[in-house]
């Protein structure tokens, strides 16, 4: 198994920025980092796992029936998720509202195991489908870390920001309520985006 | 009647899917390039919506909701089948999504023709899967609302993807700096759109 298996999702092929795969669930669940680091966590568990089984019962599928195989798999282990979160972890599972069931539609995973999982043995599946969740996590953190900073002053719930230094108490700044409305979740990727192709030429498109 | 015209103009404009939501973004961005195809998708998208919404509506009331299986006896009105509802939703749309795929093919060879690779797609579209979702969350009082609401939704994803397409095709013209070009002014005209979309955030309905 080759080393760049490990390090593509993260940069050269990441799933969100390069692939533009579940943009869907980026953006809603990036106001606050908390939630992001969990959503990306959820997806990280549920495409490995998915990639894992998918690929131990490649041989098995007709492949007329493959999608709908694939849909029940993964919705299996979103509903294990679901379940888990609400036991463990209510109001997290709250603020996630629909999205989490929307993990079962997120493009990643169907894509991986469509692109990868199909024709790979069981373990090189397993690893690609952790790291292409975990380097939607990576942007998923990025944006949630501007977003909960700049418009609300906090990190992980935690006042960051000199509270001296609101006007209310008399100080100069102000949270950026624009932050956390949805348009700034979309121009942040852009920007993210913006970034990375001008590093990267090869990515650039004509 | 007055409640359900609220629920359809609300979910175009107020709670729109792509611009409020982001619901169905992957395909909303690949598709974009031109406004015929994008059309095309955005009606697969309403049609499918306006059915797979009220339906998932009737099975969540008698068969998922905490009691909801009243019907068919004392015995049954303690059980809770909602931790079901991902596996039963995600079933009914793959099977909708297959039978409108026969009737089109059946009835307007051009119209399947035009939507092509799309149709099937839709399936694995957040925006149908969000729709029955959000409907559940929400509580529609009856199937005329979940109908009008899953209508709305559709429309609303129709009009975000048509005036994408629309932007995109004049953007050919412009210079826009090289590593923006293509995927990222996209997400940042998106932002853009949604902005003035939250100007009917105002109108209470």
């Amino acid at each position: 198994m080759n080393k760049e298996i490990y390090t593509k999702p993260f940069f050269k092929a990441n799933p969100i920025t390069v692939l533009i795969l579940g943009i869907c669930s980026t953006l809603a669940v990036t106001v606050q980092l908390k939630g992001a680091m969990v959503m990306g966590l959820s997806v990280a568990i549920v495409t490995a796992l998915s990639s894992l089984l998918l690929s131990l019962l490649r041989k098995t599928i007709p492949n007329r029936i493959r999608i709908i195989v694939q849909l029940v798999v993964v919705s299996l282990f979103v509903i294990v998720i679901a379940q888990f979160l609400k036991a463990y972890a209510y109001d997290v599972s709250k603020q996630l509202s629909v999205y989490i069931g929307l993990i079962i539609t997120n493009c990643i995973i169907m894509g991986r195991i469509e692109a990868f999982a199909l024709t790979n043995k069981p373990w090189p599946s397993f690893v690609d489908g952790l790291c292409n969740g975990l380097g939607y996590s990576m942007i998923l953190v990025i944006v949630a870390f501007f977003r909960e900073l700049l418009g609300s002053g906090t990190l992980l719930g935690y006042q960051v920001i000199p509270s001296s230094w609101y006007v209310v108490n008399g100080g100069w700044y102000e949270n950026n309520g624009l932050m956390i409305l949805p348009p700034m979740a979309l121009i942040i990727l852009g920007c993210i985006i913006w970034i990375q192709r001008s590093k990267d030429k090869e990515l650039q498109e004509k | 009647m007055l409640d359900s015209l609220n629920i359809f103009i609300k979910s175009i404009f107020i709670d729109n899917m792509i611009f409020a939501y982001f619901l169905g973004m992957c395909s909303y961005l690949a598709v974009s390039k031109n406004v015929k195809t994008s059309a095309g998708l955005g009606v697969a998208v309403t049609l499918i919506m306006a059915v797979t919404v009220p339906l998932t509506y009737v099975l969540d009331k008698y068969l998922l909701e905490p009691g909801s299986l009243a019907w068919l006896g004392p015995k049954f009105a303690t059980l809770d089948l909602s931790f079901l509802s991902f596996i039963v939703f995600i079933a009914v749309i793959a099977a909708i999504v297959q039978i409108v795929e026969m009737i089109v093919e059946k009835y307007s060879p051009s119209l399947y023709n035009s939507l092509g690779i799309f149709l099937p797609l839709i399936a694995v579209n957040c925006a149908i899967l969000g729709g029955s979702l959000f409907m559940q969350q929400r509580g529609y009082a009856n199937a005329g609302q979940a109908f009008a609401y899953g209508l709305g939704s559709g429309l609303g994803w129709l009009l975000a993807i048509v005036s994408l397409a629309a932007i995109r095709e004049k953007l050919a013209y412009s210079d826009v700096p090289k590593p923006l070009r293509g995927i990222g002014i996209s997400f940042i005209i998106t932002g853009l759109m949604a902005i003035s979309f939250m100007t009917f955030m105002g109108i209470k309905l």
